[in-house]
């Protein structure tokens, strides 16, 4: 598709110098951006015109640039990864966007996650929980051969759409309630579904689900947002099987 | 003079492995707890070498420069794994997997350690699955293969389109059970600046921390980089924004050999550059090729029209298509290696038969296995990437081919290493991308996370035990040392330097003025005269660096353009290196490609006669010409025999 130019766009952006200090809106123009230029690197572009003015660049987290790392972040007019579904923010391209628009850039908003600087949060949190109990317990060497553990087609793929997880915190961003449980529901469910994962799927859930409220992430609600804005499409229905994990572990108990 | 003293095993090829690890010493238990490992790096080399020495009882430190150990660049790989297993019973074995991967790199790779990278493959397999990495199963449950670039056995393991993200969880949660444990102490967003030497050996780092700016001191028994390759010194690559080769160039500077800087992989089927302002390549996986044609049109009119926007690939008739892979390499058709489907597909577009607006792409066309298989199971196979395609060029690859372009994607070269993956520095290993071990001139596809994972599950675990098991009585290494406080002070004048030149352009404009000149004339094609201008170009562009480069922000604190400009300084060296080592190898071998040397037909010559070793140089000080040293390359097992893959 042929690529057009934006002549002139509005970029109303967080600037907060750390964490400790107030941050506030700033506004900036930026001109001729082609539509196939990502999201990401308008925001290069901008901020190289603004170290050329003498002002520091806008932070932003980023680093694979293709949609799997899930370092990058960023809401968008009011959208967890803007204005397209199923993507995360370096996906995005300028062609979602038309001429003249004012964009507004914040950072992941909640308590769990706090501002770094401008828009780059901290979301060790996630960290926090996956050693919590977010592994299958075994050494390296000694294990059995990979064919010895038959899974079914259906149990792998299954396993596998919840692994796809990229730990990126859109789902936390977009709640309401900053809610975890879909992050954590989906690492339960990966490991859940497996054989190998299995034995340990009580204590992992208790574990996990204990540690996401230590640190200070909200309930779920059933809302809803988090599967809407998730770019890699993980279910809500893996909420239902932690929930079902956890029930039985706690009826174990 | 450095001696290079590979240690390689004595005795056939298939003992050599077992018979060394029954010689190599082994640290008890209750001495682990004793030992300090830093592990820079959380890919999979890094990732699965901390998991697994955490759990053998050594107390780990590991750092990356991301937020999270799952963000390594490993995340990022999409295609497979190789491993020997011969689960499809098409006649795979370790020896064939070993004589593909020695061909492939285009013998100039260590016999013994490929063989030992062959022999463990399997063991990866089951570990993986062991954590519970969903790979692809058959209807019966058993695991499922694919073929990659290069082979003609099905040998490759993969998790959809997201294998390497899949591996890498897989050991980060190992990772993280141990971090829960408190045998792995986790530095996030922390960037190795200096390695500290005290008499002779590596016993530490400095690193910043990226959050703070504050520099910190690390100590270790031993020091381990799993840092990654350095195609970002191109600019524009396949890599991950933050990949980067600082780390490796700190070993070389305190006295670790870089082994063939020059040997670099382009990948053939990458998104084509759209435009000025792009700052990176996005890879199409080469696990695509196993059902998508290559071709470019047979007439240069309807180029020409394909140029212009006049018409599109399903305006062109059948008979006017050219599917330049399987007609010139018959028996690997579209598989051919990536160093061979790159540089054909450079001759097409050189020859004016590229089909977009810049000329420079190939068609990846689906049409014929839709036809075959039907929409679903291609959907089914590749489905995520088709999206992924989609989203950035708004193109539906299901209509209309993939247009792809080669790209820069990955090093073979990196720090040199022994069989035990030790530097030529004691106590300093290089495991993954970073060494330059396993691939020679060229790696096959899915051969890297293989290497990554070997290296950090089955190799290092034990080789570092021989020399660790004579450091039990050295108490834990003080950070006072006068060695770090000489280290630290030196990173933080470095620092200082850059930032106080207050200049007046951008790290960026400087990163992008290397990789124009490094695309130029180290890049698909390199030739003499464009190798010394090279040199010249880089030294012009290192010393406008140093005279106008402007870092906004302030020094002590995150600053993102000051993490940026020590990484261009290195790149701006290691640019350098890369062209004097391309210059000094007159031959065409794998990922280098030297204009002077080419057969009749226009396939690249290799020159074993002259220039079957292994480069290794040597810093020799700032300013100074480095040293060359050669690892002559013995091959024993193999016979070295024009690469053919027609
Ligand atoms: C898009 C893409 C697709 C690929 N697909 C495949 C595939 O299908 N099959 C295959 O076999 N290979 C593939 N590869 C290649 C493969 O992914 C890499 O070679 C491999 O993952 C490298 O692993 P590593 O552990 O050595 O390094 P990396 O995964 O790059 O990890 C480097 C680590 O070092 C850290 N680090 C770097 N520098 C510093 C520093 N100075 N201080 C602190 N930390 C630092 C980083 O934070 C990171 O944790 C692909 C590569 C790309 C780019
Ligand atoms: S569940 Fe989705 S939105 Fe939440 S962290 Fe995982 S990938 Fe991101
Ligand atoms: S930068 Fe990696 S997912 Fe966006």
């Amino acid at each position: 598709m042929a690529d057009k130019i934006l002549k002139e766009l509005t970029i109303k952006v967080w600037r907060q110098k750390n964490a400790k200090a107030q941050g506030k809106f700033e506004t900036y123009k930026i001109n001729n951006i082609s539509t196939g230029t990502s999201f990401l690197e308008m925001l290069d572009i901008l901020n190289e015109e603004l170290i050329n003015g003498g002002t520091e660049p806008i932070a932003f987290d980023h680093d694979c640039r293709e949609g799997i790392c899930g370092m990058c972040s960023l809401f968008i007019n009011g959208r967890a990864h803007g204005p397209d579904d199923d993507i995360t923010t370096c996906q995005l391209h300028m062609r979602m966007f038309s001429e003249g628009e004012t964009i507004t850039i914040e950072p992941w908003r909640a308590g769990a996650f706090p501002v770094i600087k401008d828009l780059i949060v901290d979301r060790t949190a996630f960290e926090k929980i996956l050693q919590a109990g977010g592994y299958i317990s075994v050494n390296t060497g000694g294990v059995p051969d990979g064919n010895a553990i038959l899974i079914s087609q259906d149990d792998a793929e299954e396993a596998m759409d919840a692994a796809a997880c990229i730990g990126c915190g859109a789902c936390v961003a977009t709640c309401k309630n900053s809610s975890a449980m879909l992050f954590v529901s989906a690492k339960v469910s990966h490991l859940a579904k497996l054989p190998q994962g299995k034995v340990e799927a009580a204590r992992r859930a208790k574990s996990m689900v204990a540690k996401m409220d230590e640190m200070g992430f909200g309930n779920c609600t059933n809302t809803g947002a988090c599967e809407v804005e998730c770019p890699k499409g993980i279910s809500i229905g893996n909420i239902a099987r932690l929930n079902r994990e956890f029930l039985v572990a706690k009826i174990k108990d | 003079m450095t001696v290079l003293n590979s240690k390689i095993p004595a005795g056939p090829i298939a003992e050599k492995w077992s018979s060394h690890k029954a010689a190599i010493k082994v640290v008890s238990p209750a001495n682990k707890r004793k030992l300090d490992i830093i592990v820079v790096g959380t890919g999979l080399a890094g990732g699965s070498a901390a998991a697994s020495m955490a759990e053998m009882g050594y107390n780990v430190k590991a750092f990356c420069y991301q937020d999270s150990g799952r963000r390594a660049h490993s995340i990022a790989a999409q295609g497979g794994i190789n491993a020997a297993k011969n689960y499809q019973n098409d006649n795979d074995s370790v020896h064939r997997l070993f004589y593909d991967t020695v061909k492939g790199g285009d013998y100039r790779a260590r016999e013994a350690n490929v063989h030992r990278l062959s022999e463990v493959s399997g063991e990866i397999i089951d570990q993986c699955v062991a954590q519970g990495v969903p790979f692809a199963r058959e209807y019966g449950g058993t695991l499922s293969n694919r073929s990659f670039g290069g082979v003609l056995v099905s040998r490759t393991f993969y998790a959809r389109g997201q294998t390497g993200q899949q591996l890498l969880l897989g050991c980060y949660a190992s990772m993280n059970r141990m971090i829960g444990q408190g045998k792995i102490e986790m530095h996030e967003r922390s960037e190795l600046l200096d390695i500290v030497i005290i008499e002779g050996k590596a016993r530490g780092i400095i690193t910043r921390n990226l959050v703070t700016g504050e520099i910190e001191r690390h100590s270790a028994h031993a020091v381990v980089l799993a840092t990654g390759g350095y195609s970002n010194v191109f600019f524009l690559s396949t890599n991950a924004m933050g990949c980067n080769a600082g780390a490796a160039w700190q070993a070389y500077k305190n006295g670790a050999c870089f082994a063939n800087p020059c040997y670099v992989q382009i990948h053939p089927t990458c998104i084509p550059i759209h435009g000025e302002q792009q700052s990176k390549l996005t890879l199409m996986s080469e696990s695509l090729r196993n059902d998508g044609r290559v071709w470019t049109p047979k007439k240069k009119e309807d180029a020409v029209k394909l140029q212009k926007g006049q018409i599109t690939a399903n305006d062109i008739a059948e008979e006017d298509r050219d599917f330049y892979l399987e007609r010139r390499y018959p028996s690997y058709g579209n598989l051919v290696p990536r160093d061979v489907a790159s540089r054909a597909a450079k001759e097409r577009c050189d020859e004016g038969f590229g089909v977009n607006e810049t000329g420079k792409a190939v068609y990846l066309d689906f049409k014929y296995s839709i036809e075959r298989l039907g929409k679903d199971v291609i959907e089914a196979r590749y489905g995520n990437l088709f999206q992924m395609y989609e989203k950035i060029t708004a193109a539906n690859p299901y209509e209309l081919p993939m247009q792809i372009y080669p790209a820069i994607h990955y090093t073979m070269g990196g720090i040199w290493v022994d069989y035990n993956l030790m530097t030529n520095v004691p106590g300093l290993y290089a495991i993954g991308e970073a060494n330059f071990s396993d691939h020679g001139a060229n790696r096959l596809g899915a051969s890297a996370l293989m290497q990554g994972l070997a290296d950090g599950y089955f190799v290092l675990p034990y080789t570092i035990g021989d020399y660790l098991a004579d450091e039990i009585q050295v108490p834990r290494i003080d950070v006072n040392h006068q060695e770090f406080v000489k280290k630290e002070k030196a990173v933080t004048d470095r620092m200082t330097r850059l930032y106080n030149i207050k200049g007046t352009k951008t790290v960026d404009s400087f990163h992008k003025r290397l990789g124009n000149v490094m695309w130029e004339n180290i890049g698909m094609a390199r030739n003499e005269e464009g190798l010394k201008l090279a040199i010249k170009e880089i030294q012009a562009i290192r010393k406008d660096f140093y005279k106008d480069l402007r870092i906004p922000g302030d020094y002590d604190a995150m600053n993102i353009e000051l993490e940026k400009a020590g990484r261009v300084e290195d790149f701006l060296d290691l640019g350098e290196l890369m062209a004097y080592d391309a210059l000094d190898r007159k031959e065409s071998c794998g990922g280098h490609y030297r204009e002077e040397s080419t057969t009749e037909d226009g396939e690249a010559k290799r020159d074993d006669e002259n220039f079957a070793y292994v480069s290794a140089w040597e810093y020799q000080g700032e300013g100074k010409a480095p040293k060359l040293n050669k690892e002559e390359l013995v091959f024993e097992n193999v016979k070295l025999t024009q690469r053919s893959y027609k």
